[in-house]
């Protein structure tokens, strides 16, 4: 199974984060423009880290930002935030963050064939750097695998 | 052999630890079933589980149980992973 949905608009290099809530809400900005999640999503994803801790960055440099099926998702996808400065979500091992994933799946249960092709491409250990480094959307993909 | 990981959701993080850890168990030749489950499922789903694989955020909520508890850093670093379970199981 491929990666959820990656169009350029779920995509954005460079951004400018404040701290990790700022990171988040980009990232959750990208899942409504590309049609993937409502607003209120960014606000679910930032409530789940709040709610247990930063353990939403599951590898050094990246977090995996994703809240519960429900009605902010209107389908399944995947968003890429880039950061031009490094965020701290206050991990023990693995901050800071220059790569936001934004996860949302539209039906629990049926996302595990989606998250293994994420594990598929993360396991080689250098698509983080590549991600951090990546230039242009067309990049992004093709490091995702989706182009 | 049952393994349960655990996130908040129960979709994204644990999903990527089964994945993994469904990986390294065949490498290892382990015949275990692998569950991702959210915290509020914990108490049913890991009632009779010998391993629950998570990170250090849940180790306090998970509380009190017969299970090993494998704090796991990197969920992509397979390595890890091996030497963990290895370490629990061998």
């Amino acid at each position: 199974m491929p990666v959820p949905p990656l169009p350029a608009e779920a995509i954005e290099l460079g951004a400018v984060a404040s701290d990790w809530r700022d990171s988040v809400r980009i990232a959750g900005a990208a899942l409504v423009r590309s049609g993937a999640a409502t607003p209120a999503y960014s606000e679910e994803m930032i409530r789940m880290i709040e709610e247990h801790g930063p353990y939403v960055v599951i590898a050094p440099g990246l977090a995996l930002a994703h809240a519960r099926p429900g009605p902010a998702v209107l389908a399944d996808g995947l968003a890429i935030v880039t950061l031009a400065d490094p965020v701290s979500f206050g991990h023990p091992h693995n901050d800071p963050v220059r790569v936001v994933l934004a996860l949302a799946v539209a039906v629990g249960g049926d996302h595990l064939g989606a998250v293994a092709s994420l594990a598929n491409v993360f396991n080689d250990s250098d698509a983080i750097d590549a991600l951090a480094s990546a230039t242009t959307i067309e990049a992004v993909q093709h490091i995702m695998g989706v182009a | 052999m049952k393994i349960v990981t655990i996130c908040g959701a129960g979709i994204g993080s644990s999903g990527i630890l089964k994945v993994n850890a469904e990986r390294v168990l065949k490498k290892l030749d382990i015949e275990a079933t692998v569950t991702a489950v959210d915290l509020a499922s914990l108490a049913e789903t890991a009632r009779d589980a010998q391993v629950i694989l998570t990170s250090a955020e849940f180790v306090e909520a998970i509380g009190k149980t017969f299970a090993d508890v494998i704090v796991i850093e990197n969920y992509f670093d397979t390595q890890e992973l091996t030497e963990k379970l290895a370490a629990a199981l061998g």
